[in-house]
């Protein structure tokens, strides 16, 4: 067992953890840092498998801009301190059985996809250079589909927000 | 500090670089907080400031530390202890994240990130976290208001931030730091090497936007709005004493300290001297002593900097909440995104 699998199991079983504590906590911003935690777990992992880019985006995006504005909304509206008692509604007999089918689809996807392949031990850390070219070269079709929807989205907030 | 340490074991380096990161957030922490807002801001106003502990008060800082120290470590009943007692750290390990980047000589850094100035963009942006749940857990109004002004500030102006490093990255061609020190000593502007090519003069938009950014980051006056004493008491800190209250405060500093340090490497060629003084080529024909030069000249553009920052923050009155949102919404990010656009359609042409 090399050091990186010990990592990965370190990390991967305090993800586990930290996402159960996300929806069995009783307060809401208790969850929200434990949903941060999760996704600095994932930024972890990122970097394990030497994809340094991506961790570092995961870091950006997720903790320091969706996070904190995730704070920033529910502390605007309601954040009470302590314990909260209605904060599981009906919607959890739904939740489990649709989040039971995602990890059933997804382990499925990633084991018949990959199955007992193995990452090479010195695994190469790959660079932003070839993110980019990777990114502005054969995906720029998907790449400028996903801005036009981010773009949308801009517009529709700000149509959204306007008084006039 | 690879080169360096090349005969150390593995603890012995991590353990020397812990020590290293230590100082380097400690050591211009002290030195700004006792020369610029000790000394300085008294001058400034026409008065000694400390005088009594050490030759010229120069002890204070020490009496100060040892004065929060033995105060009583207090949680507000109603507060949330356990994040409460969490968010300072949050904060100050931020700064610790941000020195780990930073490189002090040819051989003198911690880590050699390939994305070293996008990590640390991004791992500064963790401190506001910190911040909010620090707000939030005091259960103090004037707490969570600050801690939403700090929020919604910090976030208002890392955008003008990033955008400004894009023009450094898009003319260095790199966004690791190390890279961006030899690009700027390495290159020459109209074809005289002799000053190198500092950012500071071909990007000085991007060095004006950064500046400004950075101000507004540390929450220093004229963006003081979350802090803002004369209506928020002394906003998301207000529940805090003792060392909590010591630990918000070096990271206040560390983080001025560390981010002139960020923006002397991206705009003024960091910790190197143009390599034509001395005929080096390429970084691994920098003679060894800039090693220990590298720093002190790196510690003398930070100073520089922070006393900019400071002369600003002693010199101009605070912003109003909606003219500071205006200012980044619509005076800093469409200039920034300006010169971005102009960076790289001149980048392409020449």
């Amino acid at each position: 067992m090399i050091a990186q699998n010990i990592g990965f199991w370190i990390i991967a079983v305090l993800m586990v953890v930290s996402a159960l504590r996300v929806v069995t906590t009783n307060n809401v911003v208790h969850a929200a840092l434990w949903l941060v935690v999760v996704l600095a777990g994932a930024a972890g992992q990122y970097i394990l498998l030497a994809a340094e880019f991506v961790a570092i985006t995961q870091v950006l995006v997720y903790i320091g801009a969706v996070m904190v504005l995730f704070l920033f909304g529910t502390m605007l509206t309601r954040a009470r301190i302590g314990a909260e008692s209605d904060l599981n509604n009906s919607y959890k007999k739904l939740g489990i059985p649709v989040a039971l089918v995602m990890l059933v689809a997804m382990g499925l996807a990633l084991t018949r996809s990959f199955g007992d392949e193995k990452l090479p031990e010195s695994a190469k850390v790959v660079s932003t250079q070839e993110v980019s070219d990777q990114i502005f070269g054969p995906y720029l079709l998907p790449f400028w589909a996903l801005s036009f929807v981010l773009l949308a989205a801009v517009v529709g907030a700000i149509v959204l927000a306007r008084k006039d | 500090m690879s080169a360096l340490l090349a005969e150390v074991p593995y603890w012995g380096q991590s353990l020397l670089r812990v020590l290293g990161g230590i100082v380097a957030v400690l050591l211009p922490a002290g030195t700004i907080v006792y020369i610029f807002l000790f000394k300085m801001m008294s001058f400034m106003q026409s008065r000694l400031g400390p005088m009594e502990a050490g030759p010229y008060g120069s002890m204070q800082l020490f009496a100060e530390v040892g004065k929060w120290l033995q105060k009583e470590d207090i949680v507000p009943e109603r507060a949330d202890a356990r994040i409460f007692k969490m968010a300072p750290v949050i904060v100050l390990l931020s700064t610790f994240l941000l020195v780990a980047v930073v490189p002090f000589g040819p051989d003198a850094w911690f880590t050699d990130f390939e994305t070293g100035i996008f990590y640390a963009l991004a791992v500064s942006s963790i401190s506001v976290l910190g911040i909010l749940i620090a707000g939030w857990s005091s259960a103090n109004k004037y707490s969570l208001l600050g801690g939403l002004r700090a929020a919604g500030q910090l976030i208002a102006y890392e955008l003008p931030m990033v955008l400004a490093v894009v023009g450094v990255v898009i003319q260095a061609e790199t966004m690791n730091l190390q890279k961006i020190v030899v690009a700027q000593n390495s290159g020459s502007m109209f074809g005289i090497d002799t000053f190198g090519h500092p950012y500071v003069i071909s990007q000085f938009i991007g060095f004006v936007i950064f500046m400004i950014a950075i101000q507004a980051e540390l929450t220093q006056a004229p963006f003081d709005m979350p802090i803002a004493e004369s209506e928020l008491v002394s906003g998301y800190m207000t529940e805090y004493s003792g060392f909590r209250f010591l630990i918000f405060f070096i990271g206040e500093f560390a983080t001025a300290g560390v981010f002139a340090m960020i923006a002397s490497v991206l705009f003024l060629g960091g910790w190197g001297v143009p390599f034509s003084w001395f005929g080096w080529t390429s970084i691994d024909s920098i003679d060894n002593w800039m090693n220990v030069v590298g720093p002190l000249i790196m510690f003398t553009k930070m100073m520089l900097l922070v006393f900019i920052i400071m002369w600003i923050r002693f010199s101009y009155p605070r912003l109003r909440e909606d003219q500071l949102q205006r200012f980044a919404w619509k005076g800093l990010i469409p200039v920034a995104l300006l010169n971005i656009a102009v960076t790289s359609i001149l980048k392409v042409v020449f």
